[in-house]
């Protein structure tokens, strides 16, 4: 050093290097803190198929099954819940095709379901997650009309049909999901895998 | 006698020349001047820290009986309430204060409305507040996951969901918060951790940064007219009242009239009617069954309502996601507030007819939609809350209109008592 002047243009880039370099680095050290919000390894292998037995389900009645953490619906339609869905009117519905809503391919027709008679679901409403009731009867107070029967979620007051179809004119945006699954006998279902994606 | 007094003064310079004890007493407390016309609107601020006070002591013994794991919550909450020595009291101390809170804050957020508080040059400090009630929400809502009742969990289910709506990052994002693919024990882990150590930092850290913006600027007034525009010869506002002992001993009197209120909801009605704690989530969480009328504590119901109200797609969008965008600009907007306001008045006392109405169609909207927040929705409470959501929405776009419109009064050069 020959003199004391300050070198405002030295010191301006050494500053500046140090900032981005530390930048850079706290941002790397970020990394972890914010990586270990996703979902853990345990918390990622609870997503197995699970087996029901639907030997004891009447027509008419539906039961409830956990699957990865949420309610999975599985309902008997009658036969006149079967006919209501054909002759509906879907200028109600907005999605009445399924063509914006997530199911197997075997399940994207009308009724919504591999075999007509059995209707698989998750019971999570597309618009904010609550478990929507299941409200069976035609008619039903408070469902306005035309009502032929089937789900209503109590938080936001979505309607669903019997295939879970959804309703126009109510927030949620798509049909009820419809997961993967295959029949493996007449009396027991594997809900979580089908024939395509065997796991 | 003499000798301790001594003794004392000694010590107090012995700091002084160490740490600024005396200037810091002066500038925020002895010498702090602060407008001498204070009315009933001033004593929520005072309030306010009171109960955040108490919620932070009530909140450090919960936490040593308390379980934060999916397993044991519900349980160890009752064994707080049945078990634990005086464990009722300082539960339904917490849970009565997390209401007080809003109400307080409610109140708070009124007067500056009131008087004009968040106008130039106390925009940074409105600032402040919002971010605090920002914070406060972000407290209450994992704070009410730790029962893990059914509503605990239902209403973080819907809440979390609200993310989901964003178009491409929305699901990553709901999983990301949650930690888990639904609302689980990760989900309540770490909601705990932010509930007791994250949030509560960034409040006090935020309730520091607003005093010290509040006593950069000063106070404001039910006249809102600044009172640092006459000084005396020493350089005093003339208007003014050292804080101490002036505030502190009348705030006094406001904190016990409003601990005798508290207490007679902490010991005659802790549950306020299903209000402060609600009847569901005396049941655990059950992850297979939405009980069947949810709602959100009454703070959050105003917004909750706007939420429902969006049952129409439009311009691309679907209804899930105008609701959500709906319900955070319910919020936002408010930290517009200061340049959306083009009155040459601050004060309610010298605007004109049309502010005075303009807020009234807002209080009243505000009051109908956190009503109907805590009602089932059916198609006439929907149009009702379509209504009021609309007004409350005007009430800020059209600010900038009505308030330049408005005859306003002229205002007096010093303070009016």
């Amino acid at each position: 050093m020959s003199d004391n002047t300050v070198d405002p243009g030295r010191r301006r880039f050494l500053t500046g290097t140090a900032t981005v370099i530390g930048g850079i680095g706290a941002s790397f050290a970020a990394v972890p803190f914010v990586a270990s919000f996703q979902p853990s390894a345990r918390a990622k292998a609870i997503g197995a198929p699970v087996e029901v037995d639907i030997g004891k389900l009447e027509p008419g009645q539906r039961i409830i099954q956990k699957w990865r953490g949420k309610p999975v619906w599985i309902l008997r339609r009658t036969p006149e819940m079967i006919e209501s869905l054909k002759s509906f009117d879907t200028g109600i519905l907005r999605d009445p095709e399924s063509d914006k809503s997530a199911q197997p391919k075997y399940a994207k027709n009308s009724w919504r379901s591999e075999n007509p008679e059995y209707l698989v679901l998750v019971g999570v409403c597309t618009h904010l997650g609550c478990s929507p009731t299941f409200v069976p009867e035609p008619g039903a107070a408070g469902m306005g009309s035309p009502w032929n029967g089937g789900f209503f979620c109590p938080c936001h007051g979505s309607k669903f049909d019997l295939a879970g179809r959804v309703f126009a004119g109510v927030p949620a945006p798509a049909n009820l999901e419809v997961p993967p699954y295959q029949f493996l006998t007449e009396t027991r279902m594997k809900i979580g895998a089908d024939k395509e994606n065997a796991t | 006698m003499n000798a301790i007094i001594r003794q004392l003064t000694g010590l107090r310079d012995w700091v002084d020349e160490r740490f600024p004890l005396t200037k810091w007493w002066n500038d925020h407390l002895g010498q702090y001047y602060a407008p001498k016309n204070f009315n009933f609107w001033y004593f929520f601020g005072a309030l306010s820290l009171v109960v955040f006070g108490l919620q932070i002591v009530t909140g450090i013994w919960l936490v040593m009986s308390y379980k934060p794991d999916a397993d044991m919550a519900f349980a160890s909450v009752e064994y707080i309430m049945r078990d634990v020595d005086w464990g009722w009291l300082i539960r339904y101390l917490h849970s009565t204060g997390a209401s007080a809170f809003f109400i307080v804050i409610y109140l708070h957020m009124f007067r500056a409305l009131l008087y004009g508080s968040y106008r130039k040059p106390r925009e940074l400090l409105w600032i402040l507040g919002m971010l605090l009630y920002l914070s406060l929400m972000a407290e209450a809502f994992t704070g009410y996951l730790l029962p893990w009742g059914q509503m605990s969990f239902w209403g973080a289910q819907v809440i979390i969901s609200l993310f989901g709506a964003i178009p491409f990052v929305g699901e990553g994002l709901s999983t990301l918060i949650r930690g888990d693919y639904v609302v689980s024990d990760i989900t309540l882990n770490r909601f705990f951790s932010l509930h007791v150590v994250a949030l509560p930092l960034a409040l006090v850290g935020l309730v520091f940064f607003h005093i010290i913006a509040l006593h950069e600027v000063g106070s404001n007034n039910p006249d809102g007219i600044e009172i640092k525009k006459h000084k005396d010869a020493n350089g005093k506002p003339l208007d003014g009242i050292p804080f101490h002992p002036y505030y502190t001993l009348k705030d006094s009197v406001g904190i016990v009239v409003f601990l005798m209120l508290f207490s007679v909801a902490v010991f005659f009605a802790p549950e306020m009617g299903g209000y402060f704690l609600e009847a569901n989530n005396f049941i655990p969480a059950d992850s297979m069954k939405t009980p069947e009328h949810i709602a959100p504590v009454w703070y959050f119901t105003p917004f909750y309502s706007i939420l429902r109200a969006n049952t129409v797609n439009f311009l691309w969008l679907d209804a899930k996601l105008w609701g959500v965008i709906f319900m955070g600009m319910g919020v936002m907007i408010l930290f517009l507030l200061p340049w959306l306001d083009r009155s040459p008045v601050k004060s309610i006392r010298y605007r004109g007819v049309l502010y005075k109405s303009a807020l009234g169609i807002f209080v009243v909207s505000f009051l109908i939609l956190g009503y109907l927040g805590v009602l089932p929705v059916t198609e006439m409470r929907t149009a009702v809350a379509q209504i009021c959501t609309v007004l409350y929405f005007l009430f800020f776009l059209l600010m900038p209109i009505y308030t330049k419109l408005d005859k306003t009064k002229p205002v007096p050069d010093r303070v009016t008592m």
